[in-house]
């Protein structure tokens, strides 16, 4: 089975984020930067089917010079080479705009099946995914727990609201975005680390893949929320902020 | 074009709690923009549905009929609101962010050239231009979005971003609408709905929750969070990094993917408050937050606060308990 997981590089996530002065993005120069979340699961899940079907997995990624180091850990975890598409943060603030040129890539590959996380987490559209299949003419299920191949297709376990779930059918190609939690994550092994240096990442730009489409979509201002509600937060050591608490949810609140 | 159209969700003639904000979030819209507003139901159930929205100031209810329909597919909705859209030519499509809405909504917004909004929490009108709000990074950053170009303009909204109760009532017209679909066309093949197990935990009917999230680092660390809930005579739930690494089971799991609760004091402890948890807990009566990071969204919600280590502040809670009973 061939298989491209589709990976997003995000900042690290107990990051301080501050606004740029532009309020355009944040600052992220001196941030720490690490594979989104639930594309680690598209990964894992990519990873297992290929162990148990055999064929290929491909890592696609979108993001400037820096996703270098995230598409290095997917090759170490096991993938067999990537597609590092250098297009910078400004191309992502429609999703519909980077979509394109992702499925410009993905129509080179052929593969039989495209996964990818459910979100991310930094604009966190939540739509790379189902976007992509609708332009590649692919069916899709989203939220996946589980892949079974089943005959020629597969069968796929969505999660559903309020703890429900449901199995569906599907045949191939498709496309698949994974819920995280679904399964345990794999560390890169230290023979994977070395072996992940050979291993092939070829380099696209926008141009090659059609240019960037005009977006139909503007970000226009980026900022803190507004506080909207009273709080009162203490600060003290904790042994101050504790007692306070305490006294208040005794006193004030009433609920304990 | 003109209009708001409202697509809802429903289930066997039950709506989604979610449909009548989106609902609300039409109206409003409607009333700031003078546009129509309408809204359409699809799926078995869909005329049970549409009589309980019939009961709102509405240009029409518009219920999609067809037997591919009775079971959600989003090969099926894509073509069946494509077909509605193509009819009515609506400026805007508002849709409650559901995880069904999520799985075809941004299918069908494609398929018209055009980007749905996703997750929106609130908007504004400005020189009669709309400008949506929605968050990034996990609630901790803002951002102002607004449409270019032609219409359709898609968006989904965010629970609690808009208020049912804020609804005007009216008699609706219902319509219903033919739709043509073919068996070929729907390629995925759902089947039955079902449950892992059974819940043994019920924490809607906790007075008291105490919620441990990613702060608390390792498995190991999940007992001092217990050692404060037994403090307090509460239950320990978790948010979803909790569940998803197995410290605690899916069972204890608040949020848009496990429980809603609302107890009497929910206490959240190293949990930052991404919007996934918050839709879970905020109608809680008193929030409080313990959490090292002072600009953590879960600070917008909180009532009260402590902003420090939950290593140190923890223990000295349960200490300051247990000293004053």
């Amino acid at each position: 089975m061939k298989i491209v997981v589709a990976i997003k590089q995000v900042p690290a996530r107990d990051s301080l984020l501050k606004v740029n002065a532009e309020a355009s993005w944040i600052e992220d120069s001196d941030l720490s930067f690490e594979i989104n979340e639930p594309d680690a699961y598209a990964l894992e899940a990519g990873l297992q089917l290929k162990e148990k079907e055999g064929g290929e997995v491909i890592v696609l990624c979108a993001g400037p010079d820096r996703a270098t180091q995230t598409i290095r850990e997917a090759l170490a975890k096991g993938a067999d080479r990537a597609l590092h598409l250098e297009v910078d943060e400004a191309a992502a603030g429609d999703p519909l705009v980077l979509s394109r040129l992702l499925a410009k890539a993905l129509e080179a590959e052929q593969p039989d099946l495209v996964l990818t996380g459910l979100q991310s987490d930094d604009l966190g559209y939540g739509q790379t995914g189902v976007i992509l299949a609708e332009l590649l003419g692919l069916p899709h299920a989203t939220l996946i727990m589980n892949i079974e191949t089943e005959g020629a297709g597969i069968r796929v376990r969505r999660e559903l609201e309020d703890g429900w779930f449901q199995n569906v059918d599907m045949p191939l190609p498709a496309l698949l975005t994974i819920q995280s939690g679904a399964t345990r994550l794999r560390y890169a092994t230290l023979m994977g680390i070395k072996k992940a240096k050979t291993k092939e990442i070829k380099l696209l730009t926008a141009d090659e893949l059609g240019g960037l489409a005009a977006p139909s979509i503007t970000v226009s201002r980026l900022y803190v929320p507004p506080k909207t509600k009273q709080s009162r937060i203490f600060d003290d050591s904790p042994k101050e902020a504790a007692a306070k608490l305490v006294e208040k949810l005794r006193f004030e609140a009433r609920v304990i | 074009m003109s209009g708001i159209l409202a697509v809802l969700e429903q289930r066997e003639g039950q709506l989604h709690k979610m449909s009548l904000e989106a609902l609300a979030a039409a109206q409003k819209l409607g009333s700031e923009l003078r546009e129509p507003v309408y809204a359409a139901l699809l799926g078995a159930g869909a005329e049970t549905a549409a009589q309980a929205v019939s009961q709102f100031q509405l240009a029409a209810v518009h219920i999609l009929s067809h037997d591919l329909l009775a079971a959600y597919t989003p090969d099926g909705y894509v073509l069946a609101l494509r077909q509605l859209i193509a009819a009515h030519s609506p400026t805007y499509v508002l849709l409650p962010h559901t995880y069904q809405v999520r799985d075809f909504a941004p299918r069908l917004a494609t398929s018209l050239d055009r980007v749905l909004v996703s997750d929106v929490v609130g908007h504004r009108v400005e020189n009669g231009k709309v400008v949506l709000v929605r968050q990034l990074f996990q609630g901790k950053i803002a951002s102002d979005v607004h449409f270019n170009g032609e219409g359709p303009y898609f968006a989904s909204v965010q629970a609690g971003a808009f208020r049912a109760d804020s609804l005007a009532a009216g008699t609706a017209k219902i319509e219903a609408v033919s739709v043509v679909l073919e068996a070929a066309q729907i390629r995925t093949k759902p089947q039955e709905r079902f449950r892992e197990s059974a819940r043994a935990i019920d924490l809607t009917a906790a007075p008291i929750i105490v919620s441990v999230g990613r702060g608390i680092r390792e498995e190991d660390n999940i007992h001092i969070v217990q050692e404060l809930a037994d403090a307090l005579g509460g239950e320990l739930a978790a948010s979803r990094p909790i569940c998803d690494n197995g410290w605690l089971p899916m069972e204890r799991q608040v949020g848009s993917s496990g429980q809603t609760v609302a107890p009497k004091m929910y206490l959240a402890v190293g949990i930052s408050g991404a919007i996934q948890h918050l839709v879970g807990m905020k109608g809680s009566k008193v929030i409080v937050a313990i959490n090292k990071d002072p600009e953590a969204p879960i600070f917008e919600v909180a009532d009260y606060g402590i902003v420090g280590d939950l290593f140190q502040v923890v223990p000295a809670l349960i200490e300051e308990l247990k000293k004053q009973n």
